[in-house]
C-alpha cells in the first residue's frame, strides 16, 4: 500500500532542506569567479534622459563593465500583456526606480560605489499622477505614446439603470499593497562559453514566460537561454513581472563571467510591481425585503509607468465586480490606466481584491439600511450552482457560498478581552489597559476566478518516468511548475503516488528541459500542473499495464525489470472566451473560487488602534489534495488579507514611494495574528482534476473586508479607505488635542 | 574604512580624538543599517563591544549608573523593578533580537526623536555621562538634544553611560505604533511621579525635533495634584494635563502618522497614564 | 582585514573583508553558510537570526570585525548530524515550513525560546518571535510547531 497520496498530508521533501538552512534559494547562488550586478536606477518619477556617463565608473577598480539600453542585445522592450517595458531606459524614465544602467564589479560594495558614479543628467517633468484624471482626459500628458488608457471594460446585465427601493452608495479605495516576498529578487547568470548562450539560476514563478521575453531581449533563440529553478522565497505575484533575468544575463555574456544579482530591500521595493490601488464607486439597489436588484460600478485601477497585468485588472476586476452574489441587474465599468507611480501588477487576488473590499463594504451598508443582519442579507443573496454571473456564465459547478457564510457565523464567538496588554490593541506598548476599547464583528465573502481567462490556454506539462532503483520501483516527476513555498511540490508526489501505486516519487529539478507549466499564479498549479501530472501519469500506468498485459499490476518491480517508462502530457482547462468588448458578456472563467472570513476586533477607539482577536475563515476547495497545505494556504492568505486590511500600504507622494523599507511598511507579526479556525469544506468541480478547485487567493481577498467590517461594527464609522490608519478612526476635527 | 577595536574606555577616547569622524558601534542597530543600505560610507567604525565596562551597570551616588552598552533585555529583566518606566520603554525596542543587542547608549548616541528611551529618560531626570581625552561631563538629558537627530556631542566625546535615579514613585511609558511588535513609534510619552519631590516628570517622544519634556503640563500637576490625599483625579485635571502634554510638542506629518493625530494620542496618552500611575500611588500610599 | 570567528564550532578566517560588511555577509558569502538569510538588512524581520555567544542576534547588524574572537552558532549548527533538533522536526511536522526563509531565523529564535523557557505560553511564545516576520504561514503553524517541541522537551510528547 503506497502511503503520502491524494488526500493526505505527507511532508513536504523540502522541508528538511528548509529547517537546515541548506536549500538553496536564488540568493545563496555561488559560484568562483562570479561577479555581483548592481542596477541605478531613475530617481525621477518622469524625466528624459539628456546624458549618461560611465566612465568614471568604468574607471573603478575592480569594475568589470557597465551597461546602458544601448548594450541590449536585443529587443529593448518586453511585458506579460503588452510589449511597453525597456530592459533599461532609452530616452525617457517613466517611474521612480526605472533601471537606466548596469555595473557587474568584483565586490558588491565596489558594484555600489560604481553606480554612484554613473552620472545622468535627466530634464525633469511633472509626472502624471491621478488615474481618475486620466482615464476621463485624453488630452492629459501622455506616459507612452499612444495614450495613457491601458484598458476599459464595460459589463452590462439586465437593466442597467434598474431602479430600487433601498439604495446605498459609496465611494471606495485601496492603497498600494506590496507582495512583501521575504526572499529578495536574485539569481546567477552563467555564460555557457562557446555557444554564446546563457543558463541562468532564478527564482520565479514562471520560467517559460521568462526564458520567451529574457531570450527576445538578448536576440537569442530560447534554446540558448536556459533556465533552471532555485529556491523562491515567497512569490504571491511579485515574481511575474522580470527584475533581474535579463539584467544578469546582459551582464554575465558582456564579461563572460558568472553574475550574481540580489536587491536588497529597498531596491526590492522598486523592482517589482505592486497590488494596484484603486477607487471605486459603488451604488446598490435592493428591494425591502433584501433581494439583490442591482449594481452599479465604476473602477479606476493604477497601473502605474508599465501595463503588467493592468488588463486582467480590469478583466477580474468587473467580471468578479458584484460578488458572489444574485444580481440581475448591472453595469460594472472599470478602467486601467498608465501613470507616473510605481508600476503595478499580479499580487495574490489579482483584480478581486480591491472590488472584494469595496461591494463587501457595500453589503454591509445595506445590511444597516435594511435592518437585517449582514450575514443573512448575504446569504440570501448567495449565488449557488445554476446561478448566472454578471457576464451570463452559467456556474455549472459547486458554489456553497450561502453555506460558507452560515459556517463561519456559526463558529463561536471569543470571550471579552481581558486586562492583559498583550490581548488588548498596543499590546506590549501599553496604550490601553482597557480604556476606550470597543468589539465589532464583520463579516467578507469573496468570488475568484481560478486560472488565467478570457481566451486563454494557459496549459502545462509532465513528464513522469517510471523505473525500478535497488528493486523498487520509482517514478520521476519534471515539470516546469515553480514551487513558491505553496507545496506543489508535496501535491505532485501525491497524485503520482496515487495514480502509480508507487511509494517513491523523486521530483526532477524544475527547468525549462521540459514544456511550459504556466505561472504559479491565480491559483491555479494543483489544478493545472496536478492535472498535466495525472495525464502523465496514467500514460505511464497504461503502458504499464500493456507490459503486464493486465489492468491489475500488483508487482511493478517485476512487471518493469530493466523497462523505463516516460510520457509527456499536457493538461488544458476547458476553453474560456474573452469578454463581448460593448457589454461584457461571455464565458471567461474557468472556475471561482469561494471563501468567507468573520473577524472579531478590538478597537482603542480613542487612539485608532486595532487588535484582530479573531479571524475564522470557511473555504470551498473542491478536493484538498493536501488538507495541510490547504489550511496553511488559508492562514497566511488571511494574514495577508489582514495587512491590507490594517496595515500595509507603499505611501505615494508625488509618484515617488515614501517608506520603501520594512521599517515602514508594516507586515503582520506574530504579535498581530489571531487565532484562526479554518472550515474547509470539499464540493469537488466535476470540470477539474479530482475536483479540486484553486485555493491560494481567495482567503486574501475576503479577510480584509471582514476587518474592515468589524472596525466599522465596532465605531459606527464609514471607513472607506484600507489600510485604515488610526488617524481614520479618531476624530481629529476638534485639531487634535 | 578602518575598523578600530578598542579593549578600554580609554583606548576608546584616543582613537576617538584622533580620528573624530569614527563612528561608534555597539550594537549595530543603527550604525549597520546605514551601512547596509549605503547612506554612510564613515572613514571608520569604532567598536565598542570588547569594552566590559560599558557593558555593565552599577550604583553610583544613589542613581543606577548602566554602562552606554548595555543591552535593552537585561534593562527589561535585571532593572524593571529599580527603572521600571525605562523598562517598560526597553520592552517596546524593535525585537527581542534588537533588544539583545541595542542599548540606550545608542539611542542617545543617534538621537532621534522616536528613540524609544528618551521619554523615560527626561521623565526620570537622567543624566548622560560622556567622556573624552579632556575629562567626563554630565549632562542632564533635558539638555542633551539638540536637534533632529543632533546631540551635544562634541567629536572627540564618547558617551560611556547614563545615570538615572531610581524611582520613587509610580511610572508608565506608552507608544503608539501602527503594529504590535518592531514599529518606530507614531508618538510615545512617559511618565514618572517623583512624591517625595511633590513632582511629575514627563518625557515626549516623536513629535517633535528632539525628544521634550512637557514643562507645562509637569507645572499644572505639581500644582494641582492632591498627594497625600486618598482621592482619585478628577477627569478635568487628567484631561487639561493632556491638552498641556500634546500643546507641548510641535510634530510633523510624515509616513507614520498625521500632527495632528500625533497631538491627539499623546493626549490620549498623557491622561491615561496619569491615572494609571495615580491608582498606583493612591494604592501603595494606602498600604503604606 | 582578517575576521578570525568560531562557527558552529569551528575556527574559520575570512580575509580581504571590508569593515562595513555584516557578520551576514561574511556567513553567506565568504564562509559558505547561507543558512542566515538576507531578507532586509535592517534588522525588521529576523531572517538573518543567529546566536553570538549564546544571544540571538540580527546577524546583518552585527559589523564583521565585532565577531572577531567570537562564536557565532547558525541554524546549519542546530542538527545533530542527521538527527534533527527537535524544533527542526517540529517545524517539518507541523507544516510550519511554506517558501521557508524565515525558516532559519525563526528556527534560531524558538531554540532560544525552549531553551530558556520550559513550557511557554502562547503569549511568550508570540513575544519571543516577534522579531521574525513570515509572509507565507499567518504564523498558525509556526505556534502549533514551538508548541510541539517545547513539549517534546519537557518530555510530555
Amino acid at each position: 500500500m503506497t502511503t503520502g497520496g491524494i488526500g493526505e498530508s505527507p511532508l513536504r521533501p523540502d522541508g528538511g532542506l528548509k529547517v537546515r538552512g541548506q536549500y538553496a534559494y536564488s540568493s545563496d547562488l555561488w559560484l568562483e569567479n562570479m561577479l555581483w550586478g548592481a542596477t541605478l536606477r531613475s530617481p525621477h518619477p518622469s524625466a528624459r534622459i539628456l546624458s549618461v556617463d560611465t566612465s568614471a565608473a568604468l574607471a573603478m577598480p575592480g569594475v568589470h563593465t557597465v551597461l546602458t539600453y544601448k548594450d541590449v542585445p536585443g529587443e529593448n522592450v518586453y511585458g506579460l500583456k503588452l510589449q511597453d517595458t525597456p530592459v533599461l531606459a532609452e530616452e525617457v524614465v517613466r517611474y521612480q526606480g526605472e533601471p537606466v544602467a548596469l555595473v557587474a564589479a568584483e565586490h558588491p560594495e565596489t558594484a555600489r560605489r560604481a553606480v554612484k558614479a554613473i552620472k545622468v543628467e535627466y530634464e525633469v517633468f511633472e509626472p502624471v499622477l491621478d488615474p481618475e484624471l486620466v482615464a476621463h482626459s485624453p488630452d492629459a500628458p501622455q506616459v507612452h505614446p499612444g495614450g495613457n488608457l491601458v484598458r476599459h471594460q464595460r459589463i452590462l446585465k439586465g437593466d442597467p439603470d434598474a431602479t430600487a427601493d433601498v439604495v446605498v452608495s459609496g465611494v471606495y479605495e485601496i492603497g498600494m499593497q506590496d507582495q512583501a516576498f521575504l526572499g529578495p529578487e536574485s539569481g546567477l547568470a552563467v555564460p555557457d562559453g562557446d555557444g554564446g548562450g546563457v543558463h541562468l539560476y532564478l527564482a520565479t514563478q514562471w520560467l517559460h514566460v521568462d526564458q520567451r521575453q529574457t531570450a527576445k531581449a538578448l536576440g537569442l533563440p530560447v534554446e540558448k537561454v536556459k533556465l533552471t529553478m532555485s529556491g523562491v522565497g515567497g512569490a504571491f505575484g511579485g515574481r511575474e513581472d522580470l527584475s533581474i533575468q535579463v539584467h544578469a544575463c546582459m551582464l554575465a555574456l558582456r564579461t563572460g563571467r558568472p553574475v550574481k544579482m540580489s536587491y536588497n530591500r529597498q531596491e526590492s521595493f522598486f523592482g517589482h510591481v505592486h497590488r494596484h490601488p484603486a477607487k471605486m464607486y459603488y451604488e446598490h439597489g435592493a428591494t425591502a425585503e433584501g433581494d439583490l436588484v442591482y449594481v452599479r460600478a465604476r473602477l479606476y485601477f493604477d497601473g502605474g509607468a508599465y501595463a503588467s497585468k493592468t488588463p486582467v485588472v480590469v478583466g477580474n476586476g468587473t467580471t468578479l465586480g458584484v460578488g458572489p452574489y444574485n444580481v440581475p441587474n448591472a453595469r460594472i465599468e472599470a478602467w486601467g490606466v498608465y501613470t507616473n507611480n510605481p508600476p503595478c501588477g499580479a499580487m495574490r487576488g489579482l483584480g478581486a481584491v480591491q472590488p472584494t473590499y469595496a461591494y463587501e463594504s457595500q453589503m454591509d451598508k445595506l445590511a444597516a439600511a435594511l435592518g437585517m443582519d449582514p450575514a443573512d442579507l448575504r446569504i440570501r443573496n448567495a449565488m449557488s450552482e445554476g446561478s448566472t454571473t454578471v457576464t451570463g456564465q452559467v456556474v455549472d459547478f459547486p458554489a456553497p457560498v450561502a453555506e460558507l457564510i452560515q459556517r463561519v457565523k456559526d463558529m463561536p464567538l471569543p470571550e471579552p478581552s481581558g486586562s492583559d496588554i498583550l490581548q488588548l490593541p498596543g499590546g506590549a506598548a501599553n496604550t490601553t489597559h482597557g480604556e476606550g476599547v470597543v468589539r465589532g464583528v464583520g463579516y467578507g465573502v469573496t468570488i475568484k476566478n481560478i486560472s488565467y481567462a478570457e481566451g486563454l490556454d494557459d496549459y502545462s506539462t509532465a513528464r513522469v518516468r517510471l523505473e525500478v532503483v535497488d528493486g523498487e520501483p520509482v517514478a520521476t516527476v519534471h515539470t516546469a511548475a515553480a514551487e513558491v513555498g505553496q507545496g506543489l511540490i508535496t501535491v505532485q508526489q501525491q497524485i503520482a503516488r496515487t495514480e502509480l501505486g508507487v511509494q517513491q516519487v523523486v521530483l526532477h529539478p524544475c527547468d525549462t528541459d521540459i514544456g511550459d507549466a504556466g505561472s504559479s499564479s491565480a491559483s491555479r498549479q494543483t489544478y493545472i500542473t496536478g492535472g498535466a501530472v495525472r495525464n502523465a501519469c496514467r500514460a505511464v500506468r497504461a503502458k504499464l499495464q500493456e507490459l503486464a498485459g493486465s489492468e491489475d499490476v500488483p508487482d511493478i518491480a517485476a512487471v518493469l525489470g530493466d523497462e523505463v517508462i516516460e510520457e509527456t502530457r499536457e493538461y488544458h482547462h476547458r476553453k474560456t472566451y474573452p469578454l463581448d468588448p460593448e457589454t461584457g458578456q461571455g464565458n471567461a472563467h474557468v472556475q471561482y473560487g469561494f471563501s468567507a472570513h468573520r473577524a472579531v476586533v478590538d478597537v482603542d477607539t480613542e487612539l485608532g488602534l486595532v487588535k484582530v482577536v479573531q479571524l475564522d475563515c470557511a473555504q470551498d476547495v473542491g478536493k484538498a489534495i493536501n488538507p495541510d497545505a490547504v489550511v496553511g494556504q488559508i492562514h497566511g492568505g488571511s494574514a495577508q488579507g489582514l495587512g491590507l486590511a490594517v496595515m500595509e500600504e507603499i505611501q505615494v507622494a508625488e509618484g515617488r514611494i515614501r517608506n520603501p523599507s520594512f521599517t515602514d511598511y508594516l507586515i503582520p507579526t506574530i504579535l498581530d495574528m489571531p487565532p484562526m479556525t479554518v472550515d474547509v469544506v470539499e464540493r469537488p468541480d466535476p470540470h477539474a482534476p479530482y475536483g479540486v478547485r484553486g485555493v491560494g487567493e481567495p482567503p486574501t481577498i475576503s479577510a480584509t473586508p471582514a476587518i474592515a467590517n468589524a472596525i466599522r461594527a465596532a465605531t459606527g464609522l464609514e471607513l472607506p479607505r484600507v489600510p485604515i490608519r488610526p488617524e481614520y478612526i479618531i476624530d481629529l476635527t476638534d485639531g487634535g488635542s | 574604512m578602518d575598523f578600530l577595536n578598542p579593549g578600554s574606555v580609554t583606548e576608546a577616547l584616543e582613537l576617538k580624538a584622533s580620528v573624530p569622524d569614527a563612528v561608534p558601534i555597539a550594537g549595530g542597530t543603527d550604525v549597520m543599517v546605514e551601512l547596509n543600505f549605503d547612506h554612510r560610507r564613515p572613514p571608520a567604525l569604532l567598536n565598542l563591544n570588547r569594552i566590559a565596562e560599558l557593558h555593565t551597570y552599577s550604583t553610583v551616588d544613589g542613581r543606577v549608573r548602566i554602562g552606554a552598552c548595555v543591552p535593552y533585555s537585561r534593562i527589561v529583566t535585571e532593572l524593571g523593578s529599580v527603572l521600571p518606566g525605562l523598562a517598560m520603554a526597553s520592552r517596546t525596542v524593535g525585537s527581542p533580537q534588537i533588544r539583545n543587542r541595542g542599548s540606550v547608549g545608542g539611542n542617545l548616541g543617534a538621537a532621534s526623536p522616536a528613540g524609544d528611551s528618551h521619554p523615560a529618560l527626561l521623565a526620570t531626570d537622567a543624566v548622560v555621562e560622556i567622556a573624552s581625552t579632556r575629562g567626563v561631563r554630565m549632562v542632564p538629558a533635558k539638555d542633551f538634544y539638540v536637534g533632529v537627530k543632533r546631540n551635544v556631542l562634541e567629536p572627540d566625546e564618547l558617551i560611556t553611560a547614563v545615570h538615572v535615579p531610581p524611582a520613587t514613585g509610580p511610572q508608565q511609558f506608552s507608544k503608539v505604533g501602527t503594529r504590535n511588535a518592531m514599529v518606530i513609534a507614531v508618538c510615545a510619552f512617559a511618565i514618572a511621579l517623583h512624591p517625595e519631590q511633590q513632582r511629575v516628570g514627563t518625557g515626549i517622544g516623536s513629535a517633535a525635533p528632539t525628544p521634550l519634556r512637557a514643562h507645562e503640563a509637569e507645572e499644572f500637576l505639581a500644582a494641582e495634584l492632591p498627594w497625600g490625599s486618598p482621592d482619585g483625579l478628577l477627569d478635568s485635571l487628567n484631561r487639561r494635563f493632556g491638552e498641556l502634554v500634546a500643546k507641548a510638542a510641535s510634530p510633523i506629518d510624515d509616513v507614520r502618522g498625521t500632527a495632528s493625530y500625533r497631538r491627539h494620542a499623546l493626549a490620549v496618552m498623557a491622561r491615561r497614564t496619569l491615572s494609571w500611575t495615580w491608582s498606583e500611588y493612591r494604592r501603595t500610599a494606602q498600604c503604606a | 582585514m582578517r575576521v578570525n570567528v568560531t562557527v558552529n564550532g569551528v575556527e574559520r578566517q575570512a580575509d580581504d573583508v571590508w569593515p562595513g560588511e555584516s557578520l551576514l555577509y561574511v556567513l553567506r558569502e565568504r564562509l559558505g553558510l547561507p543558512g542566515a538569510k538576507n531578507a532586509c538588512e535592517q534588522g525588521e524581520c529576523g531572517s538573518c537570526t543567529v546566536y553570538l555567544d549564546d544571544v540571538p542576534v540580527c546577524s546583518c547588524l552585527v559589523a564583521a570585525g565585532q565577531a572577531e574572537g567570537r562564536e557565532v552558532r547558525t541554524v546549519e549548527g542546530l542538527a545533530d548530524g542527521e538527527q534533527l533538533h527537535p524544533v527542526q522536526q517540529a517545524f517539518v511536522d507541523r507544516g510550519a515550513v511554506q517558501c521557508g526563509f524565515c525558516t532559519p531565523g525563526l528556527i534560531v529564535a524558538a531554540h532560544d525560546l525552549i531553551e530558556r523557557t520550559a513550557e511557554p505560553t502562547d503569549a511568550e511564545i508570540r513575544e519571543a518571535l516577534a522579531g521574525n516576520l513570515c509572509r507565507c504561514t499567518g504564523y498558525e503553524k509556526i505556534l502549533d510547531a514551538v508548541r510541539q517541541a517545547a513539549a517534546k522537551k519537557a518530555g510530555v510528547a
